[in-house]
């Protein structure tokens, strides 16, 4: 217990010697560094689960305190660990696929240039996960929350250093700040109204507080939830976060620190118990997410955008669930949808690396035929999101529907809603294995020039008609104008970037597929942490709840049963339908990938022309503002050019004179209200 | 009657003036006060070594060595820093004290901001010397100035009189003006030490306009006896008093370059010669910010709080958002930074409008960061201004990740710090002043405060892509920094190690720091016995 620090000072150590000495270690020895130190934290992760679970139930809380930070009068902020159920449980798949997507990495990122700083990166972005989801209190939670952040600007932008691409990574950072404000807020409230930011002092609290101050608390920190974890209104920046290199998509953008808004709202709930309708609020912004994000995927044909949206997708479903308080559920499936969304990742990655870094998915086709691992891993992670029993998703995904139907008068409602997804999400994964994995060699035959123009009407090729998007969207972005950013992973470290009809696609190598095979495993049966059939199987929810305060309980038998037909139904459904698509060819893709879709709903589109045009008029009033008051003669005096002459004359003629006027200017306006004070 | 009594005409007990020493002790004749020196020890180290230094220099046949100002400077800051120690003690110890007749106040304020004084000369003259040969500019002269007008800024934090604040005031300007402008190869150091003299003595006649209407009201600038005067005395009519408020803020809110006084600040920062810019942006702000909360929270705030209050909170609300949002804007590094130190001012004036110890404690502990991490800017600055200093533009900083990694990460470190980054001093400066303000119902500007810190952080990071992203290879292309090669000497370095050092200690490990402010307690007593 007292190992606890190591957890995250592990990668941490990792991060300062690369630091040092990463660029000498160089390809591979410092991605070999970089996996150990992950994978050692995971060692000592496994190693307090273990001792964790031997302690009695309710004693599960061990707080290590390092040392007082911030000493100031009645608050203290102090450099501690919270190991309990919650934080165990994290610290062990963060960990443990931190480790398998660092080992990825070091075959992916061969050859790269800055090989050593990506697993720089990588280390601090593990440290400052597990210090996220460590910390004892809502600041360091929030130090890990910005860390996090930060890690994710710097490795979406990794490979892209041209504007359009950096625009990515300054959406990312701009859409993100929206939410770090609001869980700014959200710790002050918090503080105004406990005294304290310690979890351990929230929950023995928590139920004398008004209703009113704890909707608003939940509101504030559903608002930074909402940000990190990519939900409406602010999902557009994941979509374009596919700009950084895959293993980051896998790890960062799917398993873990999109998920922190969900670990979040968890490790509040003792607040959200008393948040009333804040509960709806962010059950409801769940289902539409989770809805209007598979709509677009659908539509999609990048390979990443299509995982990218069911990521966000997938967050909707765990927002559901933890907004109808069936935390247990949500908590089940972040950890199945990590290792199944981590696996389609990698899958991907494998299949990008070996394509040439094409990944326009018009372009593939019959990859099973050169790539047996990839694609039968693939497979489990298909099975395991499209939810087809007994594989991972299945369950944790039967739990969270089951869990909303029970939810009050809204249950239903918000239950038809998550069917529908469960039937989309089925759809476009099936659509993308069959354009993937399935159908005729699409790059064969057709020269490397823009995608899409050129397609025949063959096999699974959508592309004949699906929209060229990337031409076609506007090319307004947040802060500048400049073009939209593509998600493509080139780079100048594998050299060559087109796919020639002649590409013979190969393998990747093993640190690759072991990865995939483990996390292929992890998928399939992650489901019996918590299987529905008796009590003594739902080990999750057991586990879990010594720290939820209040859980929506799962509706009973009959119920359960029905409901899980109608999920496996869906599962069908959703698959048939892509098959009777794309295979049979009996409808026309094209009346299913809609233009609107394509563009995501022109919902980004439509907040570059916001934020774009008033937004930066805004800010260029005021630089022309400025510029007229106060930069203007200076500017034209430039590096000092010019005569002290005509410098002095400058000056007397109008320069300090408007300075003086300001100033006089000012005082005025002190005197004004001095005279408003007096009693003459 | 005329004239002082005599004994032979006994005059009635209670028409006895007590409470005039002079007069009392001696009745004829010119009285020199009490004269406690180890009391004011430090400041009497700066400006005599500042005296000394110019003699030594003008003695010694044929030049000095370029490093004898520089070394004799340091070591005199640090002597200074070290007699506070003692100082200190004794005030913890035995309490404040007021000496030479009530005209300075020996107390834990004054002597912290005394420190902090130190520690910015310390920087700036380790700055200066790679700069005054880099640039060939020959002479101890701007060392004597460093020295003089730290004299200055000591004097005025720890002034208990208006007059003499004033003339603390005038000292550390006049050094400063004259070194704005002592860059002879640049024009632009030449108006921008005009441009801040003709400024400079505008406000400064504000503020003695101020001080005389607070004499007219009160009847004494003794800050002690102004307290006294109005804790006892309820004023019918106190226009004059008012107005003399708002005229003292005037002057206060020019030295530390609050909105809308502010307007001198990004072409004085831009032209002055950088590590006067370094020493300006800390120094000189430390002592104003010194002098205003002695005069407003010290002896008007428990008072006259409520009248003076909502004028700083506009002040600070404006220093705010014109800081910060005027900084997004810039091209030019030096103006950046100019604004966004205009946007910690901002920060400062919310402690200050706290009106409160927390308040002065936050403010205090500000500084001391602020200090560290403007330093180290402008440090880093001095050195990438290159030969010329001029070298300002945004675009010249592009690469420097790939030329001087290391340069490129400290400068990494002293933006992250001055938005406000955890673990780093400016994180906890700025948690302090906003704490401080919430305990006394600021919710509003608290929460300014923290929306200003999240667009100043945008302006930071800009600079941090400039360095870090825009010259990275991409397609085979490479973009290198720019211009002449950019070289370190060793004082800076020595400069930019401390700065970062502090600021990171001050971010890790607050604990004893926060405390000593804590104990910098300003208050203001009688004459001792």
């Amino acid at each position: 217990m007292d190992l606890i620090w190591l957890v995250p000072a592990l990668p941490l150590l990792g991060f300062l010697t690369l630091l040092v000495a990463g660029p000498r270690m160089g390809d591979p020895k410092s991605g070999w560094f970089a996996t150990g130190a992950v994978a050692a934290s995971f060692a000592v992760a496994v190693a307090l689960f273990v001792d964790l679970q031997s302690m009695p139930e309710y004693e599960r809380q061990v707080t290590q305190t390092l040392y007082t930070w911030m000493p100031s009068g009645s608050f203290e902020v102090s450099i501690g660990f919270l190991l309990d159920p919650l934080s165990s449980i994290m610290i062990l798949f963060i960990t443990g696929i931190g480790a398998l997507i660092h080992l990825y990495s070091i075959g992916y990122m061969k050859g790269d240039p800055k090989f050593s700083k990506f697993f720089l990166y990588l280390n601090l972005f593990l440290a400052s996960m597990l210090l996220l989801v460590l910390g004892d209190n809502l600041l360091l939670t929030f130090l890990g929350w910005e860390g996090v952040g930060v890690c994710s600007y710097l490795l979406i932008s990794f490979w892209h250093t041209e504007p359009a691409n950096a625009t990515a990574g300054k959406k990312a950072f701009v859409t993100n700040r929206i939410g770090d404000a609001g869980f700014m807020l959200g710790t002050f409230l918090v503080f105004v109204t406990f005294g304290s930011i310690n979890y351990a002092d929230l929950r023995p609290a928590a139920t004398g507080i008004a209703a009113v101050t704890a909707t608003a608390i939940a509101l504030l920190f559903f608002v930074g939830a909402i940000g990190k974890s990519a939900q409406i209104p602010l999902f557009t920046w994941l979509p374009d976060a596919m700009a950084g290199p895959t293993p980051v998509s896998a790890l960062i953008h799917a398993a873990t620190m999109v998920t922190a808004g969900v670990y979040l709202i968890t490790r509040l709930n003792p607040i959200m118990a008393q948040a009333g309708w804040a509960n709806d609020v962010i059950a409801w912004t769940g289902a539409v997410t989770a809805l209007v994000a598979a709509t677009i995927a659908v539509a999609q044909t990048d390979i990443k955008k299509v995982l990218a949206y069911s990521t966000v997708s997938q967050l909707g479903y765990m927002f559901m669930a933890v907004g109808t308080q069936t935390y247990v559920a949500g908590v089940f499936h972040m950890i199945t949808h990590a290792f199944f969304k981590a696996l389609l990742f990698l899958g991907a990655g494998a299949v990008i690396y070996s394509m040439a870094h094409e990944q326009d998915m018009r372009r593939y086709g019959n990859l099973r035929k050169y790539l047996p691992v990839t694609f039968v891993t693939f497979f489990v992670g298909w099975l395991a999101i499209a939810g087809v029993p007994p594989l991972s998703g299945f369950w944790s995904k039967d739990e969270i529907l089951a869990g909303v139907f029970n939810y009050g008068a809204a249950g239903p409602a918000l239950w038809v809603v998550g069917v529908l997804v469960a039937i989309l999400t089925a759809f476009y994964m099936t659509r993308q294995l069959i354009m993937v994995f399935f159908g005729t060699e699409q790059w064969r035959g057709v020269a490397p020039v823009p995608a899409g123009a050129v397609l025949g009407a063959s096999g699974a090729g959508a592309g004949d008609t699906a929209p060229e998007q990337e031409a076609e969207s506007p090319t307004v972005q947040l802060g500048e104008g400049s073009d939209e950013p593509t998600a493509h992973d080139d780079h100048t470290g594998h050299g060559d970037h087109h796919l020639m009809p002649s590409h013979e696609p190969k393998e990747a190598p093993w640190t690759m597929l072991a990865p995939l095979v483990v996390l292929a495993g992890m998928a399939a049966i992650a489901g019996l942490m918590n299987l529905p059939f008796s009590d003594q199987f739902k080990r999750l929810e057991h586990w879990l709840y010594p720290m939820i305060v209040f859980e929506n309980p799962l509706p009973e038998g009959p119920t359960l049963v029905g409901l899980a037909a109608v999920a496996i139904a869906a599962a069908v459904v959703g698959i048939w339908f892509a098959f009777f698509v794309y295979v049979k060819r009996r409808l026309d893709p094209a009346r299913i990938e809609l233009p609107i879709l394509a563009e995501g709903w022109k919902i980004d589109s439509t907040y570059a022309a916001v934020v774009g045009g008033p937004g930066e008029a805004t800010f260029q009033g005021v630089a022309d503002a400025d510029a007229r008051i106060v930069d203007g003669a200076v500017n034209a005096v430039g590096r000092g050019s010019l005569g002290l002459g005509t410098l002095l004359r400058k000056l007397q003629t109008g320069l300090v004179r408007t300075y003086a006027l300001g100033v006089a200017i000012g005082t005025v306006a002190l005197l004004a209200f001095i005279v408003t004070r007096m009693n003459l | 009657m005329f004239g002082l009594p005599t004994q032979d005409e006994p005059i009635p007990f209670d028409e006895l003036p007590l409470d005039d020493p002079l007069l009392f002790d001696e009745p004829a004749g010119v009285v020199i006060p009490d004269i406690e020196w180890s009391a004011i020890a430090p400041n009497l180290i700066l400006m005599l070594g500042g005296i000394l230094l110019l003699t030594v220099v003008s003695l010694v046949r044929g030049r000095t060595p370029s490093w004898f100002s520089a070394v004799w400077t340091i070591s005199t800051a640090v002597f200074a820093g070290v007699t506070l120690v003692p100082l200190w003690q004794r005030v913890q110890d035995d309490g404040a004290e007021s000496v030479m007749a009530g005209a300075i106040g020996l107390d834990g304020f004054s002597l912290f901001v005394t420190g902090v004084m130190c520690l910015s000369v310390v920087l700036g003259a380790l700055l200066l010397e790679g700069y005054l040969r880099r640039e060939g500019l020959a002479g101890p002269e701007w060392y004597v100035l460093l020295l003089l007008s730290a004299s200055g800024g000591v004097t005025m934090a720890s002034a208990n009189d208006l007059i003499v604040m004033f003339i603390g005031l005038e000292i550390l300007s006049v050094a400063v003006y004259v070194m704005a402008a002592m860059h002879s190869k640049r024009v632009s150091s030449q108006e921008a030490g005009l441009k801040y003299f003709v400024l400079g003595a505008f406000s400064s006649a504000f503020l003695l306009y101020g001080i005389a209407m607070v004499y007219g009201a009160t009847g004494t600038t003794n800050l002690v006896g102004i307290q006294q005067f109005l804790s006892e005395t309820v004023l019918t009519q106190n226009g004059l008093l008012l107005a003399g408020f708002a005229f003292m803020l005037v002057g206060f809110g020019f030295k530390v370059g609050a909105v809308p006084f502010h307007n001198w600040t990004p072409d004085v920062y831009q032209g002055a010669p950088s590590p006067v810019v370094a020493y300006m942006a800390s120094g000189v702000k430390v002592a104003g910010f010194a002098g205003m909360i002695r005069v407003f929270v010290v002896t008007f705030g428990p008072t006259y709080g409520a009248d003076w209050r909502p004028m700083v909170y506009a002040l600070a609300m404006l220093s705010l958002v014109v800081g910060s949002f005027g900084a997004i804007v810039q091209t030019d590094v030096k103006r950046m930074l100019a604004y966004s130190s205009i946007s910690h001012g901002g920060f400062i004036l919310v402690a200050v409008a706290a009106n409160s110890e927390a308040g002065t404690a936050a403010a205090l502990f500000y500084l001391l960061v602020y200090t560290f991490m403007i330093a180290g800017s402008f440090g880093i600055v001095t050195i990438m201004g290159r030969t010329g200093d001029g070298l300002h533009a945004l675009s010249d900083y592009r690469g420097l990740s790939k030329a001087r990694p290391g340069l490129a990460l400290l400068f990494t470190v002293f933006l992250l710090a001055q938005a406000g980054v955890p673990f780093t001093g400016g994180f906890l400066a700025k948690f302090y002043v906003i704490n401080s303000s919430v305990s006394q119902g600021q919710y509003v500007l608290a929460l300014i405060a923290m929306s200003a810190a999240v667009v100043a952080a945008f302006l930071y990071l800009r600079i941090v892509v400039a360095m870090y992203f825009d010259g990275n290879t991409y397609r085979g292309e490479s973009a290198t920094l720019a211009g002449p090669k950019v070289r370190i000497p060793a004082a800076a370095g020595v400069a930019l190690g401390i700065a970062v050092v502090g600021t990171l200690w001050l971010g890790i490990l607050p604990g004893q720091m926060t405390s000593v402010a804590g104990d910098a307690v300003a208050q203001l007593v009688a004459i001792g016995p």
